[in-house]
C-alpha cells in the first residue's frame, strides 16, 4: 500500500517538474483552448443538468415559442437566451445536447480507430515480414478513398442490411464505426513506424534474451513508447471527427433528427438562413468551430511539447 | 618565448537551464604555440568540447562564454560579433569534428564544396585555380584517385575517407590553428592509426597548431606535444605529455593512467576510481575531485586549488602546494 | 587446447542478410539479390569459465556472431551447441538453454526501458521465470543484486535517467545475473563508457565471473581490454574468424598479417617511440568481398594464390591461422 502511494506521489512530483507541463504554463493560447475545451466536455456532459431546457422532452415544448431571436435583440426572451429554433427548442440547450452527441460520436470513434490502428500497427510493425507488407497494402488502398466516401459506403451498406425503425437506434454505433474505420491507417502507420524503432533497441533485445513472450514485450516495452505520438494523433483527429460527424449529419447520413447533433442543428438552421431565422444555424456553427480550433490547438501543441526535435 | 599563438585565460562558460546556471567549463586557462599540438583529455562531461567550441566561438546556445578571455594572435576573439569571428573560423581557425557526415554538405561532391570554402578565403583565386589546390589536398590528405574523387558525393566516400575530406576542407585556408574534437573516435582503429598520422604529418609539413580534444589517452600519447587534463570544467594538470603520462602529479591523472589497460602488463584489477563524475548541477566545493580522492585531506574539501607549476605545465592539487607528490 | 569441456561449442556458423532492394525495384530495375555474409563459417569453442574474446573492426561480424548465440537471429547455416546439445532452430532446446544465458549491450543508454523504475527491469528475468514468487521476496532479490553490482539497494525506485552510464551498466549486469546465467554474452559491454568507468565495469566483471564461476564471451574492438579480460581471443575479419590462440600467444606471436597489423595500432602508452607503419586501405563492403582471402587487398603478404583460394583455419604452434602465408612459411 505504502508502495502504491509512494508510486502515485513521485509521478505526480515527475509531471510537476516536467517539461511538458512547463510548455503547457507558458503559453496562454494553449490555457484558453484548454480552458475552452474544458467548457464544452463539461456542458456537453453535464447539459441535464445545466441545460435551461431539455429540448427532446416534447412535453414542455412550445410551438408558440418558435423562431424567438436572441435575448439582445427585439423580440427576444430570457428564457431562450441564444434565441429559438422552428419547434419552439432553446437554441443554447440544442447546443449543448447536440455538442453532447458530437463529442460522443467523435471520443468514442477516436477510441475505437485508436484501438485498431494501435493494435494493427504494433503486429505490423514487431512481426514485419508479409503481415506487415498486408496489413500495410490494406492501409494504402484504404487511404486512397476520402474519410467522408469510407463512411457514406459504410454507412449505405448497414442502411441496406438493417430495417429503418432498427438502424434509427443503431444510428449513433454505426456513425462510430463508420468515422473510426476511415481514421485507423493514420494510428498504424505511425505506431508501425515507433516500433521498428523500438524493437531494434537494446532493451528490447534484453527482453528477448530474457525470454519475454513477443505479445508481452510489445504491451510492456513498446506500447508505452507509442503512446505519446498516439496522443497527438488523437487529439488532432478528434477535432477531424467532430467534424466528418458535422458533415455526415449535414448530409442527412448522420445521427437521427430527434438525436440532433452539432451538424444536425446546422442543417435543420440552413433552412431558415435565408428567412431571417439566421441564429438557428449561426450559434451552432460559431459552437462547432471554436469547439474544433481549441481541440487543433491543443493538439499541436501537444506535439511540440512531446517532441522538442519539431521546434 | 615567443607569443604564444591562442591564450586562453581564465574561462568560463555558462549554461543557464530553468533549474539554475550549469557551469560546463570554470576557470580554463591554456596557451598554444605556433606549429605544437596540444592534447585536452577528459572524461565525458569534463568541459573538454565546450572549450574547444568556445574557442571558435560555436557554443551552442543558451550555452555563452562568461568570464576570462581569449586570444588569437594577440587579439581578443571571444567578444567579437558573429560576422567577425565567422570570418576568423575557416580562414584562420580551422574545426574538425568528431562525425564526419555533419562538417559536409550532402548535396554537394566534396570538389564543390572545397572549391567554394577555397573561395571564400580568397576571392582573388579563380575557379580552375581552386580545382586544383582542391585537387592538391585531396592528394594531400591521402585520397586514392583524387581526380575521380573529387566530383563524388559525401555518403560515396568511407568514414575514414570522409574525414580525410574533412581535414581537407580545414586544411583549405591554411589556418594557424586548427581546433580537432575527437576527430578518430567515430573510426576503426586502423582508420584511427591513420588519420592520426595524417594529422601528424601535416602539422609537421605546415607548421599548423593543433589543439587535439579526445578521451583517449592513447591519440594523445601518440600525437600530443603538451596534454591538459580536465575535470569537472577544470584543467586539473597541464604539461608536456611524457611528463603528464610517465610522472602524473595529480590523483585524478594517476587513477585514469592506471585504468587504462595495457596490453603486455597482465594485471588481475585495474586501477580503479570510486564512483563517476560530478553532474554539472552538483560539483562540490573546494576541489572537484575531493569526493573520489584517495588521497583527500581537509583543506580539499574548502578550498579550491589554484594551478602550480610543475616541470614544464601545472597542477591543480592540494598536494602539490608543498612540491610533494603523490607516491 | 580441446580437452576442456566445452560449454558452447559453434561449428561452421552462417548467418546471412538481404539487402536486396524490394521486390518490386528488383523486378522493373532489373537488379540482383544482394546478400550479406555477416557470419560466413565461423566455429569456435568456449570452456566452461573462460572468457573467450572475438575481436575486430566494424562489420566484420562480431556483433552477429553474439547474437546468434543467444538466439537473437536464426542463423542461415551451422550449429551452436551447448553442453553438447545443439540449439540450433528448434525451438524447446532454445527455450531450455536460454535461461541459462544471458546478454549485456552496448549502450547503456538505449539498454534500460527509460519508463521502468530499477526493480522492474532487474526483475523481468525473475518475473518472466518465476523464479522468485512473492512482492517482498523478489525486492529482497533486487536489492542483493544492486549490492553485488556495488548499487546501492534503494537505488531499485529510481528510474534509469538518474544514473550516469556506468552506473546503467551496472544495473545491465544486475539484470543478467538476475536469471541466474551460466554463460554472458558481452557485446562492447565498455566502448561507450570512460576509461575510468570501464575499468570499474572490467573489474566488476572479473570479480562477478570468479564468484559466480560465469564463462563469458566478451564482444570487443578494444584489444587493450581484451588482453586483459581474456583467456582466448579470436580475430575477426569480414565474417571469418582468421586467427584464434590463447590470449597471451596471440599478443606475443601473432601470425595472420591482420592481426599484425591490429597489434600493431594499439596506442603506445609507454612512449617508447616505437615507429608504427599504419597499414592502409580499409574494411571492404561485404556485399561484395575480394575473392580468395578477403584481406588480400591490404595484405603485404600476398600472392596469387590469396587472390583466388580462400585459406581455412591450421593449427600452426599454438594458433589456429587462416593464411596461406603462414601455411607455406613465408612468415
Amino acid at each position: 500500500m505504502d508502495t502504491a502511494v509512494a508510486r502515485v506521489a513521485d509521478w505526480w512530483r515527475r509531471v510537476l517538474a516536467s517539461d511538458v507541463l512547463h510548455s503547457f504554463r507558458s503559453s496562454r493560447l494553449v490555457m484558453l483552448s484548454a480552458a475552452v475545451a474544458a467548457i464544452y466536455f463539461s456542458g456537453a456532459m453535464l447539459a441535464p443538468w445545466l441545460a435551461p431546457q431539455d429540448p427532446f422532452d416534447l412535453a414542455k415544448l412550445q410551438l408558440l415559442d418558435a423562431f424567438t431571436p436572441p435575448v439582445w435583440m427585439e423580440g427576444g426572451e430570457a428564457r431562450f437566451p441564444l434565441g429559438s429554433d422552428n419547434q419552439g427548442r432553446d437554441v443554447l440547450s440544442t447546443i449543448m445536447f447536440g455538442s453532447r452527441v458530437s463529442l460522443l460520436v467523435g471520443v468514442a470513434s477516436v477510441l475505437f480507430a485508436m484501438l485498431l490502428g494501435v493494435t494493427l500497427g504494433l503486429i505490423s510493425g514487431y512481426v514485419g515480414g508479409s503481415v506487415d507488407a498486408f496489413i500495410m497494402r490494406v492501409a494504402d488502398i484504404q487511404l486512397s478513398f476520402p474519410a467522408i466516401l469510407i463512411a457514406l459506403l459504410i454507412d449505405g451498406m448497414v442502411r441496406l442490411a438493417i430495417p429503418g425503425s432498427r438502424h434509427t437506434e443503431l444510428a449513433v454505433l454505426v456513425l462510430i464505426l463508420s468515422i473510426g474505420l476511415s481514421f485507423w491507417v493514420q494510428y498504424a502507420r505511425t505506431v508501425r513506424g515507433v516500433t521498428m524503432v523500438e524493437k531494434n533497441k537494446e532493451y528490447v533485445l534484453a527482453a528477448r534474451v530474457i525470454g519475454v513472450p513477443p505479445a508481452l514485450i510489445m504491451l510492456r516495452h513498446v506500447l508505452p513508447n507509442v503512446m505519446g505520438p498516439t496522443l497527438v494523433i488523437a487529439t488532432i483527429n478528434l477535432a477531424t471527427a467532430v467534424i466528418t460527424e458535422a458533415t455526415l449529419s449535414f448530409l442527412g447520413v448522420g445521427v437521427p433528427p430527434t438525436q440532433p447533433s452539432l451538424g444536425t442543428l446546422i442543417r435543420i438552421g440552413n433552412d431558415f438562413l435565408f428567412s431571417g431565422e439566421w441564429w438557428i444555424t449561426i450559434f451552432p456553427g460559431a459552437a462547432l468551430a471554436i469547439l474544433v480550433l481549441s481541440v487543433n490547438l491543443l493538439g499541436d501543441w501537444l506535439r511540440d511539447a512531446l517532441n522538442p526535435k519539431l521546434r | 618565448m615567443a607569443d604564444p599563438l591562442l591564450k586562453v585565460e581564465d574561462l568560463k562558460v555558462e549554461f543557464p537551464t530553468r533549474r539554475g546556471t550549469l557551469v560546463a567549463v570554470d576557470g580554463v586557462s591554456l596557451h598554444i604555440d605556433p606549429g605544437e599540438v596540444l592534447g585536452v583529455v577528459g572524461e565525458s562531461g569534463a568541459g573538454k568540447s565546450m572549450t574547444g567550441n568556445a574557442i571558435i566561438g560555436l557554443l551552442e546556445p543558451p550555452g555563452r562564454v562568461a568570464g576570462g578571455r581569449i586570444l588569437f594572435e594577440g587579439r581578443r576573439i571571444d567578444d567579437l560579433p558573429y560576422e567577425e569571428m565567422r570570418k576568423i573560423r575557416g580562414r584562420h581557425i580551422g574545426a574538425i569534428f568528431q562525425d564526419p557526415l555533419t562538417s559536409l554538405n550532402p548535396l554537394y561532391t566534396v570538389g564543390r564544396q572545397l572549391i567554394e570554402t577555397i573561395r571564400t578565403h580568397d576571392e582573388a583565386v579563380g575557379e580552375t585555380d581552386a580545382r586544383t589546390r582542391a585537387l592538391g589536398l585531396l592528394r594531400e590528405v591521402g585520397i586514392p584517385a583524387a581526380e575521380a574523387r573529387i566530383d563524388h558525393y559525401p555518403h560515396q566516400f568511407s568514414g575514414g575517407m570522409r574525414q580525410r575530406v574533412v581535414i581537407a576542407l580545414a586544411l583549405c585556408a591554411n589556418p594557424r590553428l586548427i581546433i580537432a574534437d575527437e576527430p578518430t573516435t567515430a573510426l576503426d582503429v586502423s582508420i584511427q592509426a591513420q588519420i592520426i598520422a595524417l594529422i601528424k604529418r601535416l602539422c609537421r609539413e605546415h607548421g599548423t597548431a593543433v589543439m587535439l580534444v579526445t578521451h583517449d589517452m592513447g591519440v594523445i600519447a601518440e600525437t600530443a606535444d603538451r596534454v591538459a587534463v580536465m575535470y569537472s570544467g577544470r584543467i586539473a594538470e597541464i604539461g608536456p605529455v611524457r611528463e603528464v603520462i610517465k610522472h602524473p602529479r595529480h590523483p585524478y591523472t594517476v587513477g585514469l593512467m592506471g585504468s587504462i589497460p595495457k596490453v603486455g602488463q597482465r594485471r588481475e584489477k585495474l586501477t580503479q576510481i570510486e564512483g563517476t563524475m560530478p553532474r554539472l548541477n552538483a560539483i562540490p566545493r573546494g576541489c572537484a575531485f575531493n569526493p573520489r580522492c584517495p588521497k583527500v585531506f581537509a583543506r580539499c574539501r574548502e578550498e579550491r586549488p589554484d594551478p602550480r607549476p610543475t616541470p614544464g605545465g601545472a597542477v591543480a592539487c592540494w598536494l602539490n602546494a608543498a612540491a610533494g607528490r603523490p607516491a | 587446447m580441446s580437452s576442456a569441456p566445452r560449454l558452447v561449442e559453434i561449428t561452421d556458423l552462417k548467418r546471412y542478410f538481404d539487402v536486396s532492394s524490394p521486390w518490386l525495384n528488383r523486378v522493373i530495375e532489373g537488379r540482383p539479390r544482394q546478400i550479406v555474409k555477416a557470419v560466413d563459417g565461423v566455429s569456435f569453442g568456449i570452456a566452461k569459465g573462460e572468457t573467450f574474446s572475438l575481436v575486430g573492426e566494424s562489420g566484420c561480424g562480431k556483433s552477429t556472431v553474439a547474437r546468434l548465440v543467444v538466439g537473437l537471429y536464426p542463423p542461415s547455416g551451422g550449429r551452436i551447441a551447448f553442453e553438447g546439445k545443439e540449439i540450433g532452430e528448434d525451438r524447446t532446446a532454445r527455450a531450455q538453454v536460454q535461461s541459462r544465458m544471458q546478454m549485456i549491450f552496448q549502450d547503456p543508454y538505449a539498454s534500460l526501458n527509460p519508463r521502468w523504475r530499477v526493480e522492474d527491469i532487474i526483475a523481468e528475468p525473475i518475473h518472466t521465470r518465476k523464479l522468485i514468487e512473492g512482492k517482498k521476496a523478489i525486492r529482497d532479490r533486487v536489492g542483493e543484486l544492486l549490492s553485488q553490482v556495488r548499487l546501492a539497494p534503494a537505488d531499485m525506485d529510481k528510474y534509469p535517467h538518474e544514473f550516469s552510464g556506468g552506473q546503467r551498466q551496472r544495473i545491465s549486469i544486475a539484470r543478467a545475473l538476475a536469471g541466474q546465467p551460466e554463460f554472458l554474452v558481452c557485446d562492447e559491454p565498455t566502448s561507450a563508457l570512460d576509461v575510468s568507468v570501464q575499468a570499474q565495469i572490467l573489474n566488476l566483471m572479473v570479480e562477478l565471473q570468479q564468484k559466480f564461476g560465469l564463462t563469458y564471451l566478451f564482444i570487443s574492438h578494444n584489444l587493450a581490454v581484451v588482453f586483459h579480460l581474456s583467456t582466448r581471443v579470436g580475430v575477426m575479419y569480414l565474417g571469418k574468424l582468421v586467427e584464434w590462440a590463447d590470449t597471451a600467444h596471440l599478443f606475443e606471436r601473432p601470425r595472420h598479417p591482420y592481426t599484425r597489423m591490429l597489434l600493431d595500432t594499439i596506442p603506445d602508452l609507454d612512449l617508447t617511440g616505437r615507429q608504427r607503419q599504419p597499414v592502409g586501405g580499409e574494411v571492404p563492403s561485404p556485399i561484395n568481398p575480394p575473392s580468395g582471402c578477403s584481406f588480400h587487398p591490404r595484405c603485404p603478404f600476398a600472392t596469387e594464390r590469396c587472390r583466388a583460394e580462400p585459406p581455412n583455419l591450421r593449427d600452426v604452434s599454438g594458433s589456429s591461422v587462416a593464411c596461406h602465408a603462414v601455411e607455406e612459411g613465408r612468415i
